[in-house]
């Protein structure tokens, strides 16, 4: 009796410390598993990419989708960010003197990392929702294995042109925003602040690189463009054919598409801007 | 591996067909008689078994009903016919081809020899009706365009809804968004039909329609039909031939006149709706008393 109990018990605290660790190494084999399968449709994805030059057309109407369509909510965002820039940079510039520096501190701040991020920030969250919960609605009403029996394949039709479209969109919102943004950073600095207007222009244009900052500005939209518009249509297709499955991966697509760019934004940032 | 069931039923009918009848096929029947065979198929779902050692067969020209209670498989199997989902083990032919070792390609070109109803329409929702039954034409024909109209407005007009051509898929009715869809599937004039479950959420003016339009369907373009449902009268007023299949096996096949002779206690339940028989009311659960007594609060 004694000995049954005294088995039980250390059965019992065994469970206790290995369930925890079968639970880990359960997580850990799912997201490796997503991350297989991720890898597995972008590779469908560009398979198909010869889709979109034969019909241009699909590839047009996810640019406007993903692109035009964001352009108010990164125009007005790029506008309140560098007028923002603009407060916080005169402030601090003026207390060392170097007010005029202004335009640099907005123009470089803006090209080299608020741009790409906050606008790849924006462009998950608006459009990347839009196309996860699409792409999800899709499978959830049977939408995409329609195509399927009809004989077309879903995702080189309805997948690949909306990933080309978040591509080629994204580097050209970042520079919109980073252009609007120089703006709001003018009305405020020269406008509001006194700043003076010559050096605001010269002293940007003279210390500014193109191909160190702006090009570099933009392969990051590029790059950011790739990440989230794969995490947005790989969510949308893996999701659970539910109207809580589409709802909880609409979530993790915007999580993980803020994360996932941060984290890039750090690497990219060593590598373009590190000695 | 454990096979989730349901209550229980009768001895299934193993493989070949109990009797030779316009939906049926010789187990020795050549390859033109026979247009979709199925030998040994085993397929889980997970822990689940769907599917154990089924066989079974659909003769070209036939209406063949594949009738069973909810949750037994009968869209699973529309989908391993169709190359959706593939077996754990078995062979599954159409036309001739095994869909279960196709690549995609190969997969594709029969696909577009099938057509298939979906439960919901599947129509395309950005889409008219009229770009909906012109879809599956303009991404495989190479048709002009007043070509494809003449092509649609047949297709619609076969189905009722010349006059919906203009209507988006939110503006349609159930019934009507049904139709659509079928009017989708006969566009590039297929050799066979799946329908999954036509019927379900129908009423009844409706319900008339599709089970006519099937029939109609069926013989005026020399098409085979497989229609998967549970309702059982409407089905079997136009199937030539029914398969009745639970827990994982064929548990009754022939014809309609057959199946309404079947004396087995299984089926008579489920043709006349019984709620109580071989299938019982209850899930399998634990007593009742000792569930009430346990503590806890799941």
């Amino acid at each position: 009796m004694a000995f049954k109990a005294l088995r039980r018990g250390a059965r019992a605290v065994a469970n206790a410390v290995l369930d925890p660790v079968a639970e880990l190494g359960r997580s850990g084999l799912k997201a490796l598993a997503g991350l297989g399968r991720a890898h597995l449709l972008l590779l469908h994805i560009l398979a198909g990419s010869a889709e979109v030059l034969w019909r241009p057309r699909l590839l047009l109407a996810q640019v406007f989708n993903v692109g035009v369509l964001s352009v108010l909510i990164v125009a007005v965002s790029g506008l309140f960010v560098g007028m923002v820039l603009a407060l916080q940079g005169f402030y601090v510039l003026s207390q060392f003197g170097a007010e005029e520096s202004l335009g640099v501190m907005v123009a470089a701040s803006l090209v080299r990392e608020l741009g790409p991020v906050v606008t790849a920030l924006l462009v998950a969250g608006r459009a990347g929702s839009a196309l996860t919960a699409e792409i999800g609605l899709m499978k959830a009403t049977e939408q995409l294995a329609g195509l399927e029996m009809m004989a077309v394949d879903p995702v080189r039709r309805i997948l690949t042109p909306r990933f080309y479209g978040g591509l080629i969109a994204m580097p050209l919102l970042v520079a919109l925003f980073s252009a609007v943004g120089v703006l709001g950073g003018y009305f405020v600095g020269v406008g509001l602040l006194g700043v003076d207007d010559g050096a605001f222009w010269s002293q940007m244009q003279s210390k500014v690189d193109f191909r160190e900052d702006v090009v570099n500005g933009v392969i990051k939209g590029l790059v950011f463009g790739v990440v989230v518009t794969w995490i947005a249509l790989f969510q949308g297709h893996d999701s659970t054919p539910t109207s809580a499955g589409v709802s909880r991966a609409t979530t993790r697509a915007v999580v993980h598409a803020a994360l996932a760019v941060l984290a890039l934004d750090f690497v990219l940032t060593a590598l373009m801007f590190g000695n | 591996m454990t096979a989730v069931t349901v209550g229980s039923g009768p001895a299934p009918v193993s493989g070949a067909l109990t009797d030779q009848a316009p939906g049926a096929c010789a187990a020795d029947a050549a390859e033109s008689e026979c247009l979709v065979r199925i030998r040994g198929l085993r397929f889980s779902h997970g822990p689940r078994v769907i599917f154990d050692d089924v066989d079974l067969d659909i003769r070209r020209g036939s209406v063949t009903a594949v009738m069973g209670p909810s949750g037994t498989g009968k869209t699973t199997l529309l989908k391993l016919i169709s190359g959706q989902l593939r077996p754990d083990a078995g062979t599954i032919e159409v036309d001739g081809e095994p869909v279960h070792a196709l690549r995609q390609s190969a997969l594709f070109e029969l696909r577009r020899r099938m057509g298939m109803l979906f439960q919901s329409g599947a129509l395309l929702t950005d889409l008219s009706v009229f770009d909906n039954v012109a879809y599956p034409l303009r991404e495989h024909l190479r048709l002009s365009p007043p070509v494809v109209r003449k092509l649609v407005l047949l297709k619609l007009e076969a189905v009722g809804l010349r006059g919906a051509r203009d209507l988006m898929p939110n503006e349609l009715s159930g019934g009507m968004a049904r139709r659509v869809a079928l009017a989708r599937a006969i566009a590039l004039d297929p050799m066979m039909i799946l329908y999954d479950e036509p019927f379900t959420g129908q009423d009844p003016i409706s319900m008339g329609v599709l089970v006519s339009l099937i029939r109609q369907l069926n013989d005026a373009s020399r098409l085979t039909s497989i229609v998967v449902s549970h309702d059982v009268r409407e089905t079997a007023s136009i199937a030539d031939y029914i398969y009745v299949i639970s827990n994982g096996r064929v548990m009754a096949a022939g014809t309609p006149a057959t199946i309404a002779a079947e004396r087995s206690e299984w089926v008579r339940q489920f043709m006349d709706g019984l709620p109580d028989g071989p299938v019982h009311f209850h899930y399998p659960a634990p007593d009742l008393a000792a569930d009430l007594l346990t503590r806890g609060v799941g």
